[in-house]
């Protein structure tokens, strides 16, 4: 199997995993995304030093995946490119803050070394349940779930359609790469002097199918608005799930619970 | 009933791809559409349904194609193109069929019950939920169709409907058009399916007609189809 068609068989892997049954796939996209959002900006909302009151965090994606089902191994596996940069984000914080704010018996720890961890922490907490939102979700029904809260209706169809194309267009330079391939054995990846025209000729038959591609959307009444089908009305359980999941996240942040629990344990 | 009164149109380059086009097809007729590469039937196409815009009148679903009417006509006139992946943009058969019933103003309930009978028509209720990007050529071909008869047109166009399919795929198409009650305009090489499914044949060279008739005695003429770079179809050259 050659990068293209491991790069094919991964998004098929996401849309397995967003056709599965259990009572966080059931639920309406919309409460998904509110509480995907809600948790995203409550966990960025903790303090650079508050490295102790973000971990009970992570029990909301915990208690995810073991309700959805979804293995958190594919999680980190499909993560394992964004993660380095998330990563890297606070990597120089130790060197430019460098006040002793912690000490752990003989060993000090800098403001810096906290900030870094909470950084790298908060990235991975807000990855984890971007993945989750799309794993568990397909994704026309996250596109439905955004115009319904007035996400931009050109950005949300730009989603869809990128999500539509991206395995096509995937496939037409796995082909193009083939051929490139067949008529130049031996060569590692492909010449630079070849990229302008393989760029090019990719351009130009994106551009051609984004013509026919218009062309078939104005044939069936398109007026610049999608119309999704796939979403039903909000139920009792979905309005139950976001409450819980929002009153959890705001009880997690101005509660200091590691801070209680803790207590119970040094008394 | 689609009328094409003297057309001609021409691309920017100044070319001149139809010329003095003209011919009638009555509603309920099933008429293929036949030349050599370059010969003008994709462009036929696109100025049946005001893609393009050329000189000359054309009458598409009983109306007079402008832009005035134009929604009107697209909404009675399903095309089905070549390449299913342009057609199938949604990403699963059932958002895809769903689209132009919501579009026209259909509620979600009516646009599912149509939606439901169409796939049961077609036999094709197990591709209801199936992702578009993971359906095989056959799948997505058979899905096109279905999405263009959930808007029931009137008219139907296709573009080449059994180009890449394998022998059991195309027998299968050929069958579902044969199912079409509709007035089916079918552009292809394909000279065998196009003997199969339609009664009448216009062969197109340069913009023009070559000839208009019986599709048995069109698709006979060995000399007439030598000459404009077309094959007996091979049910034909068999006899």
């Amino acid at each position: 199997m050659n990068k293209m068609e491991k790069a094919l068989a991964e998004l098929g892997t996401m849309d397995e995993l967003s056709a599965r049954k259990s009572s966080i796939h059931s639920l309406h996209a919309g409460a998904k995304l509110l509480v995907t959002v809600a948790y995203i900006v409550i966990v960025m909302s903790f303090h650079k030093y508050d490295l102790s009151g973000l971990i009970p965090m992570l029990l909301w994606p915990v208690l995810l995946f073991q309700i959805s089902g979804i293995p958190v191994r594919t999680c980190f596996y499909k993560l394992r490119i964004v993660l380095p940069l998330v990563m890297a984000v606070g990597l120089f914080n130790p060197f430019f803050d460098r006040e002793i704010i912690l000490r752990v018996g003989s060993l000090s720890v800098s403001g810096g070394v906290i900030s870094m961890l909470t950084l790298m922490l908060k990235g991975v907490l807000c990855l984890m349940a971007s993945f989750l939102l799309v794993a568990t979700t397909p994704f026309d029904r996250i596109c439905a779930a955004l115009r319904a809260v007035h996400f931009p209706k050109t950005l949300v169809t730009l989603l869809l359609l990128t999500y539509r194309y991206v395995g096509v267009l995937t496939r037409e330079l796995a082909v193009m790469t083939e051929a490139y391939h067949l008529r130049a054995p031996g060569q590692k990846g492909i010449h630079i002097s070849a990229w302008g025209s393989f760029l090019g000729q990719l351009l130009l038959r994106s551009m051609d199918r984004a013509q026919e591609i218009y062309a078939a959307m104005l044939l069936r009444g398109y007026d610049r608005e999608f119309r999704y089908a796939a979403e039903r009305r909000f139920a009792m359980k979905d309005v139950a799930y976001t409450l819980i999941g929002v009153s959890l996240f705001l009880l997690l942040r101005f509660v200091n619970v590691s801070g209680l629990l803790g207590s119970l344990f040094v008394r | 009933m689609i009328e094409f009164k003297k057309v001609s149109f021409a691309y920017e380059t100044g070319k001149e791809v139809i010329r003095d086009l003209s011919f009638t097809i009555r509603g309920g007729e099933a008429v293929g559409l036949i030349g050599a590469n370059g010969a003008g039937k994709s462009t036929v196409m696109k100025l049946l349904l005001g893609l393009l815009f050329g000189e000359g009148e054309i009458i598409s679903a009983g109306l007079r194609l402008d832009k005035a009417n134009l929604p009107l006509i697209r909404r009675k006139t399903g095309f089905i193109l070549q390449d299913s992946d342009d057609q199938m943009f949604m990403p699963t058969v059932y958002d895809d069929m769903m689209f132009a019933p919501l579009n026209y103003g259909m509620t979600k309930e009516e646009a599912e019950r149509r939606v439901d009978e169409v796939l049961e028509r077609l036999e094709l209720q197990a591709l209801k939920h199936s992702y578009n990007h993971k359906l095989s050529g056959g799948e997505k071909k058979m899905a096109a169709i279905a999405t263009i008869l959930a808007m029931e047109p009137e008219t139907i166009l296709m573009d080449e409907p059994t180009a890449a399919l394998d022998p059991y795929n195309r027998r299968l198409i050929i069958r579902r058009i044969n199912g079409l009650s509709q007035t089916k305009l079918i552009a292809s090489h394909d000279l065998d399916m196009i003997l199969d499914t339609c009664e009448r044949v216009i062969l197109l060279s340069e913009g023009r007609i070559a000839a208009d008739g019986k599709a048995e005695e069109v698709l006979r003429d060995k000399a007439l189809l030598e000459a404009n770079h077309l094959e007996l179809p091979l049910s034909l050259s068999r006899r």
